[in-house]
This record gives C-alpha cells, structure tokens and sequence, in this order.
C-alpha cells in the first residue's frame, strides 16, 4: 500500500487484543490495571433526538483508540461528553477508576482528560510559550500575591513555566516558535500546539479531535509517528477521532464505529475493514451498488 | 545590551513606566518654570485618579475580556470609606498626611475589593451584555445606598444612620457623610506626588498581574473560554479575580480623587462617570497600559485646554474622541504608521528575525 504499512506492521507485532468484560477489547499489556477510559450505557438526548445512545467503550492505559463514523455520527459530541462539555443524560463515565459524575470541564482536565478541537480554539492573542504554559497551570502554584509583589517564588516558578514549556514544544520541533502570537501560526502548526498544550496538563487520556484534518500528506505521516511517540514516551492513552483511515487504521489498536448516535462496531482495525455493517454504514448497502 | 535585547513584552512594560516618570518630571520641572496654569495644576491630581481608573478598568474590559459599566460604583465606595477613615484618624489626633492618606487609600481599597468581590459572585455568572447591564445597575444601586448613607463621628466612635442626620444622635463632634450631600471638609491632603505613586502603584500590579500564571489564565479565558476549561482552568475563579483586583485598584483611586476635594457628593460617581472611564480605556486601547494612562490623562486635560474657546469646547472635545477612533481606520494612516514601522524595522534587524527559524 504506501510507507506506512511497514511501520505500521512493526508497531502492531506484539499487541494482542484481549476481551474486557464490559463487551469491549483492550490490549493485553494494559490488563491488570484501571482502564483510561470507561463508559457504561453513556447517552445524550437533544429534545426528542438521541444523540448518542448506549455508549459502551473501555480503553486502556496505554492504548491508541479511533474513534469513527460518517459525518453527523456523534463523534464529537461523545468528546464533549466525556470532557463534560456536555451534561450527559444518562450513563457513567469513569476516569482512571473514579466517576465524573458532577464534575465541570476544568475538574474532568485536572482527573486527566485533556483534548483538542475539530475548530482550532487556540488562545489566540497570547504567545506560542504561553499558550503552553496555560496548559501548565495546574503543574505548578504560585499565588497572585506572590505574583504581583514579585516575590523570589515568583520568578523561579516563571523560569519552571519556561523551561518545561520548551520541553514540551520540542516534542514537535517547534522551540523556534515559542515567541510568536499563536493566532499567526499556520494552520498545521495551531493544530500540534493544541496537542501541546493538552499534553501540558499531564493528561492520562489524551482525546484528539481529526488532528489530520486540513494536513497534506507527509504531515500527516510526521503526526502519526508522533502520535506512537507521545503515547510511548508519556505512557498514556489517546482516543482519536480521524477520517483519514491511512491514519486510523495503521496507528489505532481499538476503534470503534459510531453511527447515528449508536456503535455499530468494535475491534481491531483488521476486524473493522472486514465488518459489513460498517462497509455499509460509510458506503451504502452493497445490493444497491452492484445494482 | 539595552532595550534590544529585552522581548517585546518587557520592552512595552518598560515603556509604561517610563511614559509616568518621563510625565511626572517634566511636570515638575514645568510647574518649577512657572509654565503651568492655575487650572492645569488643579487638574493634576484628577488626571492621576483618572489613570488608576482607567488602567484598573483594562483589567477587566481588556484583559479579562468583561464588559463593566459600574466602575464609578466601586470608586465611590473607596471615595467614602476613604472619608469615614480620614475623619476617624483625625478624630483619634493623627497629624501625618501622608500616614493619614496611606492608611486610608489602603482601608478604601479593602473596602472596595471586598464590595467588588460580592458583586462579582453573581455577577460573574453573567456574559457579554448581561453582564454589562447587571454591572451597571450595582454601579447605581452603590450610588443610591450611599445617598441614604449619614456616618458622623466623635469621641463616642462612628455613628450610623439610614434615615437623616439628627438620627445619628450625636451632639457634637463631625458629620462626615451627610446622605445627598455627600461628604463635606473633607482634608485636602492629595499630592501630586501621591497621586505619580499611586498610578506607579496600579500600574505596577496590573502589569505583574498580567505576566504571571494567574494573568495568563484571565487572558487565557479571555481569548477562548472553553479552551480554557478544557486545561483546566477555573473560569469563575479568574474572572474573579480581576474584577475584585480592578475593583480594590478603582477604590484607591477614589480616595485619592476624593482627598482632592472639599467636597464630595454620591452623585458624582454616577453612570455618567463609568461612560468616562470606560471611554478612556477604548482609546487608549483594549489591554494596551500605556495607552490608557495616555488616553486618560489626555482627555481629562483637553477640556481644560480648550477653555479660551469656551463655547465649542465640547463640541472640539466630541470630534476630537470621533478623530481618534476614526482615523486608525483610514487607509492613509495606516499606510503611514506602516512606512514608519518597517523603516525601523529595516534599522534593528536583530530584532526583526529573531526567533524566525520556524519550522513551517
């Protein structure tokens, strides 16, 4: 097929997808400890309309997740569910074991879910450093008395924000941005400053929104490979939603396909491509095209 | 070494104290000539209220992003509090003017913060023009609370009323709030050299306030509120936060506007007086420092200036706030401010590339 396949061979030797009792798969290795990620019977209703209905998903610790669908499926609004941007209706979402019943978005980031936008929302006015630094803030304390009187915590918590800042935008190369306004970014690179800024927050799950989406195609590869890096070197999950499947299908260990609200499938991205019902859901019944 | 090697950002907070200090001595040094007029020199400590004002004000219309159109409200409350303070000390034989002043700005802008903060609390569950409005209406519910408020003291302590003067009980000793009539002999003891100190003051902590964690995350939510949430940042928290900060700052700033006076009544600091400020802070530029202290200290002098033609002068004062937010706009001085900006560009090209080496 292309370069990835190769790559993306070498990646899935030695990842074997086991069965986890809430109907769901995870990778073997994650076994043994809390999943990342659980929902049980996760809805929403908007009026009369499910929007997403008995959303059942277990990810594992350090497992990359695709999340799929033709357009309109849902797939961002399990996102806005699961970052508590919405209020869900019905079902539980546990994090890392603990339920995020009740909790506000900020509380849900500071449990470990941190994400990205379909729509970049960036802040725009502020520097690429800052930006990052925003995403740090839990990281590290300092008052606002100590930050006004400029007190001596002060500063060496500024020289903290700075130096890991750095850190973290080195993951993309992009160091040399560091003092220009976020907003003047070119698009690819506002979409991997999101990346950074949630990772900032120390996220045990790490939730991107088509991360490929306006990219050509080398970018594309370099964000793949970085997306296998960050999972490696943090030892967190992602959960992804693409609609580029070169993407989805090499880097993904789990996906799941959503349609019209419901998942219609679940597996390994070989059981995926097999799955009829998914074949139908993206290209139509099979009958009416040989028709 | 010099201002070449410092970012952009330090460079504009140098600036911002550099533009008071450069002000504050060439004052002086034209008051010592003789070359400032009597009037111009009354107005020097109203320009300084005027510049705590408005730059407190960007704190919560710039840099927090929050419309306020109820900054007079937590002024007056410094302004009065400031009053009952001084009376007090006096009353209890302190001769110093500035601990007098020092000590009363510090308990106005208390006042004033904690006022802010509970006005905050509801408040800051507002957006956009809601917020504007409800904003607005506790400006003038402070201005209304104070027109019933009588305060007198003697050697008893502070006595308070709600309904008239003669309620107060008191056979002796000072009004110091007199409901409507506000607070009357009051001692004039703004400087202003107070007054340089007190904007070095405000400015010295909004500008900290800004460049540190807690700043980031006020402008942080500023720019994108769910994003904001999204890194877990406490939304309520921040905008609080610069609200009661703006708001203790607006205090400080009434006791020393009202320090300069002999009289003070509530219905000075009416909506009126908000539009003013605020005003001066859509000049000056939204988040811009230094361009409110411009902007208010100059359109607190242009009506003075403009008094030999007294009968246009409001008139001129009204086109002159027209001009300056419609010229920005004409294609002719943006062509101009672009010439001049890369003719300096093109001499400190240090500065121009650095940081260029991106990867895009």
């Amino acid at each position: 097929m292309s370069r990835f396949s190769d790559f993306a061979k070498a990646r899935r030797e030695g990842v074997k997808m086991v069965p986890v009792p809430s109907v769901s798969i995870m990778p073997e290795r994650d076994l043994g400890r809390a999943p990342a990620l659980e929902c049980l019977h996760l809805g929403i209703d908007f009026g009369g309309l499910k929007a997403v209905d008995d959303f059942n998903i277990t990810v594992g610790r350090t497992e990359i997740c695709g999340l799929i669908g033709p357009n309109g499926a849902g797939k961002t609004t399990v996102f806005n569910l699961l970052t508590k941007v919405y209020q869900p209706t019905r079902g539980t979402i546990m994090v890392d074991g603990h339920d995020t019943a009740g909790l506000d978005p900020a509380r849900v980031n500071r449990l470990g879910v941190a994400r990205t936008f379909q729509n970049i929302r960036l802040f725009s006015s502020l520097t690429v450093e800052e930006n990052v630094a925003v995403g740090l803030h839990n990281q590290h304390h300092c008052g606002m008395a100590t930050s006004i009187l400029r007190l001596p915590h002060h500063w060496k918590s500024e020289r903290w924000y700075h130096e890991r800042a750095l850190e973290l935008l080195d993951i993309f190369d992009m160091t040399g941005l560091a003092s220009h306004e976020a907003g003047s970014l070119p698009y690819g690179a506002q979409r991997r400053l999101e990346i950074v800024r949630a990772l900032a927050t120390n996220p045990k799950l790490l939730l991107l929104d088509e991360p490929a989406a306006g990219m050509n195609p080398s970018e594309t590869a370099e964000l793949m490979e970085n997306i296998v890096k960050i999972r490696d070197t943090f030892g967190i999950a992602i959960m992804l939603i693409e609609h580029d499947m070169n993407l989805v299908m090499n880097i993904c260990e789990g996906i799941c396909v959503l349609n019209f609200g419901k998942i219609i499938a679940k597996g390994t991205p070989e059981e995926i491509q097999q799955n009829e019902t998914v074949v139908e859901a993206y290209l139509g019944k099979r009958k009416e095209v040989e028709a | 070494m010099g201002i070449k090697v410092l970012s952009p950002q330090a460079r504009s907070t140098v600036f911002t104290y550099a533009i008071v200090v450069v002000a504050f001595v060439a004052v002086t040094v034209l008051d010592g000539m003789g070359f400032i007029s009597h009037s111009l020199s009354g107005q020097l400590v109203p320009i300084c209220a005027y510049v705590c004002l408005a730059v407190s004000l960007n704190l919560v219309v710039g840099v927090s992003g929050e419309l306020s159109l109820g900054h007079a409200g937590f002024m007056s409350v410094g302004a009065f509090t400031g009053v009952v303070v001084a009376g007090c000390l006096t009353q209890a034989g302190i001769e110093s003017e500035l601990l007098l002043f020092v000590i009363s700005a510090v308990v106005g802008a208390l006042a004033a913060g904690i006022i802010g903060f509970l006005v905050g609390i509801p408040v800051m569950r507002l957006r956009g023009d809601y917020l504007a409005i409800v904003t607005l209406a506790f400006g003038e519910i402070i201005k209304n609370l104070l027109n019933n408020f009588y305060v007198g003291v003697d050697a008893a302590g502070l006595h308070f009323s709600m309904k008239d003067s003669s309620s107060l009980g008191m056979t002796q000793g000072t009004i110091l709030i007199n409901g409507p009539k506000g607070a009357v002999g009051i001692d004039k003891i703004s400087t202003f050299v107070i007054g340089v100190v007190l904007v070095l003051i405000t400015v010295a902590v909004v500008l900290n306030l800004m460049h540190s964690r807690d700043g980031r995350a006020i402008m942080a939510v500023r720019d994108n509120r769910i994003a904001a949430e999204s890194v877990g940042i406490n939304v309520t928290k921040y905008r609080l936060m610069a609200f009661t900060v703006a708001s203790a700052l607006a205090g400080a700033a009434g006791v020393l506007y009202a320090m300069n006076y002999s009289t003070i009544t509530p219905s000075q600091f009416d909506f009126n007086q908000s539009i003013l400020i605020l005003v001066y802070v859509v000049l000056g530029g939204m988040g811009n420092i230094w361009g409110s202290i411009i902007s208010a200290a100059f359109l607190t002098v242009l009506p003075e200036l403009l008094r030999p033609i007294n009968d246009y002068r409001m008139l001129l004062y009204a086109v002159v706030l027209i001009l300056v937010m419609v010229v920005p706009h004409l294609k002719i001085y943006q062509r101009v401010t672009e010439a001049v900006r890369s003719r300096l560009a093109h001499k400190k090209p240090a500065v121009a590339t650095e940081g260029g080496e991106g990867d895009e």
